[in-house]
Parts: C-alpha cells; sequence; structure tokens
C-alpha cells in the first residue's frame, strides 16, 4: 500500500511537477532565441532610422549622402560580436568627421576642419540591451560569398615595415588615423580596426571596398594578396597598443 | 513623353538599383574634397599629418602646367603614374571614362585655366 501510496503519490507528485519541468525545459530552448528576438526588436525600433538593417547599400550619390550610420545588413560578417556588445556600452565616435564627411567639416584656419557641432553621440545600451543586439547583428550576414573568398593567414607578418606599408606605400593615413589624432578624418580609425572587424571583411574591404559599398569614397589601390594579409596583420598589431598610456 | 526618356522611366522601374552617371561636381564633392578641400583649394580636412600637401585646384598656375590627358590619367590611374604623390589614389574602380572626362571639364572651371602648352 504504502509501495503503492508511494508510487501513486510520486506519480501524482512527478505529474505536478511536468508542467514545472516542461516549463524550465522550454525556457533553457527558447531563451537564445527570445535574446534575439529581443535584439531584432531594438534594431528595427531604434536603430533602423539610421542604420540599413536589410540592404541594398547606397547606389546613388544621394542615398550616399543621406546614410546617417554604418549599414548593418552585413555586420555579423563585418564586426566581431564582442567589440559590438561592449561598444554599444559605451559608445565612442569611430569616423572623426562622421558619416558622411562633407557635411561635418567647415573652413578653418589652416585648412578645412571637422565641425563638432554637426555631430552627435550615438545611443548607449545597457548591457542585457547591447547583448541581444550584438547576438542580433551577429546573424546578418549578407555577403557571405565575398567574405568566404577570403583566408586570414595571421603568420604573414609585416615586421616593422607594417606603418611604412600603411602610411607611405599605399598612404592609407591620408584619410584614416592610427593613433588618436593622427592621420585623416574622412575614413573611420583603423587603429581600432583589429578588434572591431572580422581579419576576412578587412581582407576583401581593402580588396574591393565598391563590392561592400558600391559609392564609397574609399579608392581601390590594388594591393597584392601578401600585402593586404601584411596590412591586415599590422592592423591586428596596432589594435593591441594602449594608445590611453 | 519621348522614347529616350520612356526607356530611362522602364529602366529604372525594372532595375531601381541602376547606377546612373553622377555629376562631377557631385563627384568632386564626394570624393575630391576629402583631400582637396570644400573650397578646391587643397586644404582638406584630411591633409594636416600628410607628407606632400594635395594640388590647389584653383592655382591656375599649376593646374595650367597640366594636359587634359595628365589630369585625366592621375585621376584614373594615381599619383604615382605621373610620378607625384601615392597619397593621390586611383580612381579607376570608382568613376567611368566619361566621367573622369566631366572632372577634367570641372578641374579647368576651379583653376579658370587651360593648358598652357
Amino acid at each position: 500500500m504504502n509501495d503503492q501510496f508511494e508510487a501513486c503519490h510520486g506519480g501524482i507528485y512527478m505529474l505536478n511537477r511536468v508542467p514545472a519541468l516542461l516549463v524550465s525545459a522550454l525556457t533553457a530552448l527558447l531563451v537564445p532565441f527570445v535574446v534575439y528576438a529581443g535584439g531584432a526588436d531594438i534594431l528595427k525600433n531604434q536603430c533602423a532610422s539610421c542604420h540599413n538593417l536589410t540592404g541594398p547599400a547606397p547606389t546613388s550619390l544621394r542615398d550616399l549622402w543621406a546614410r546617417k550610420g554604418p549599414d548593418l545588413f552585413y555586420a555579423g560578417n563585418k564586426y566581431r560580436k564582442e567589440w559590438v556588445e561592449a561598444w554599444l556600452q559605451s559608445p565612442n565616435r569611430i569616423r572623426p568627421a562622421g558619416m558622411f564627411y562633407v557635411q561635418h567639416i567647415k573652413p578653418g584656419a589652416k585648412h578645412d576642419v571637422v565641425d563638432e557641432s554637426t555631430l552627435s553621440p550615438h545611443m548607449r545600451l545597457n548591457a542585457d540591451d547591447a547583448k541581444s543586439v550584438a547576438a542580433a547583428l551577429s546573424t546578418m550576414k549578407a555577403n557571405n560569398a565575398l567574405i568566404m573568398a577570403e583566408k586570414h593567414d595571421p603568420g604573414m607578418s609585416p615586421g616593422p615595415l607594417g606603418e611604412m606599408m600603411f602610411d607611405k606605400i599605399y598612404g592609407c593615413m591620408a584619410c584614416h588615423q592610427i593613433e588618436p589624432g593622427y592621420g585623416g578624418v574622412s575614413g573611420p580609425e583603423v587603429y581600432t580596426a583589429g578588434k572591431r572587424l572580422t581579419p576576412e571583411f578587412m581582407l576583401s574591404y581593402i580588396r574591393s571596398p565598391k563590392a561592400w559599398d558600391p559609392k564609397i569614397w574609399m579608392p581601390n589601390k590594388n594591393v597584392p594578396d601578401g600585402n593586404m594579409q601584411k596590412l591586415v596583420n599590422y592592423l591586428i598589431g596596432l589594435s593591441k597598443v594602449n594608445f590611453d598610456e | 513623353m519621348n522614347r529616350g526618356l520612356l526607356t530611362i522611366a522602364i529602366a529604372l522601374t525594372l532595375f531601381p538599383s541602376i547606377s546612373l552617371a553622377e555629376s562631377a561636381s557631385d563627384n568632386y564633392r564626394t570624393y575630391c574634397m576629402q583631400c582637396h578641400g570644400l573650397a578646391g583649394n587643397g586644404m582638406g580636412a584630411n591633409i594636416q599629418d600628410m607628407s606632400v600637401q594635395p594640388r590647389d585646384h584653383t592655382d591656375a598656375k599649376t593646374m595650367g602646367a597640366r594636359t587634359d590627358d595628365e589630369l585625366f590619367k592621375v585621376i584614373k590611374e594615381g599619383g604615382l603614374a605621373i610620378n607625384k604623390s601615392v597619397l593621390m589614389p586611383p580612381w579607376g574602380d570608382t568613376f567611368t571614362d566619361n566621367e573622369i572626362k566631366d572632372l577634367v571639364k570641372h578641374l579647368r572651371k576651379l583653376c579658370k585655366c587651360k593648358h598652357e602648352g
């Protein structure tokens, strides 16, 4: 009896526990998707007014000029997820002259200068939202074929010649800063590129900026494959330098 | 609507992403002003740390020393193609040849000059 009772009530006990177990199991299964859905919702509701989430990239100069923030429809192929999550919680400007530089520069005493009054800070997310958005962005992988065509070789070091290649041989420093305050302002800073971007994206973008962004004001410098690897490894090394010290 | 406009309208309807030639002034604004400046005087926002200063496109003397062919070549192939600075990049993947020809005409307007051969 006791055994029966025990068996019976044990069964009842288990039956009573089924919904709770089911909920736990379902929760464990669904949490990643709930997080993803949250990130997608934040993107749609809070980010889409400045960022293109669906593509394509601008194909006319008028559309290019109207763009307020980087296109995100290939964010999963472009950015390192952990960098996105951290940056969204503490965003700082990556493009010294904003998204379309002409709208944010003015004549200065010696040369044109950035007009800070025209630039506004990026919205800041809390840790949970940043994690959700980073997860959602990591799934947005347009232009997969371009990424698959690249193979990063971390062993091809530029040695001490990296900066010379970047500055003097290919002239990239004309538009990009290689340390805070040093270099051009019309392109994004590159001293953080190594921790911000995937190596394959850097390779592909240097190979053909227009394949990603048909009207972008970055030229194709026709860099040979070997030197492209060295430039990317230079940027990865540069991103480990602490410029705050 | 004449036949030409109709063709363009149909093409834009069928291929909304089709890219039409941009005007020289719009191309200059987008791609050249970053180094050559809002006024085209070589005083662009990027020049602070450059080892070689960009050409002043309003300078009739130096611009007049260049042929239209040289200007076409330097835009398409970059500074090294005419033994000038690597900081002037090749724009061959950005402009069509016709757009470069229009840019050469735009430069002649900026310098108010022509080649003094």
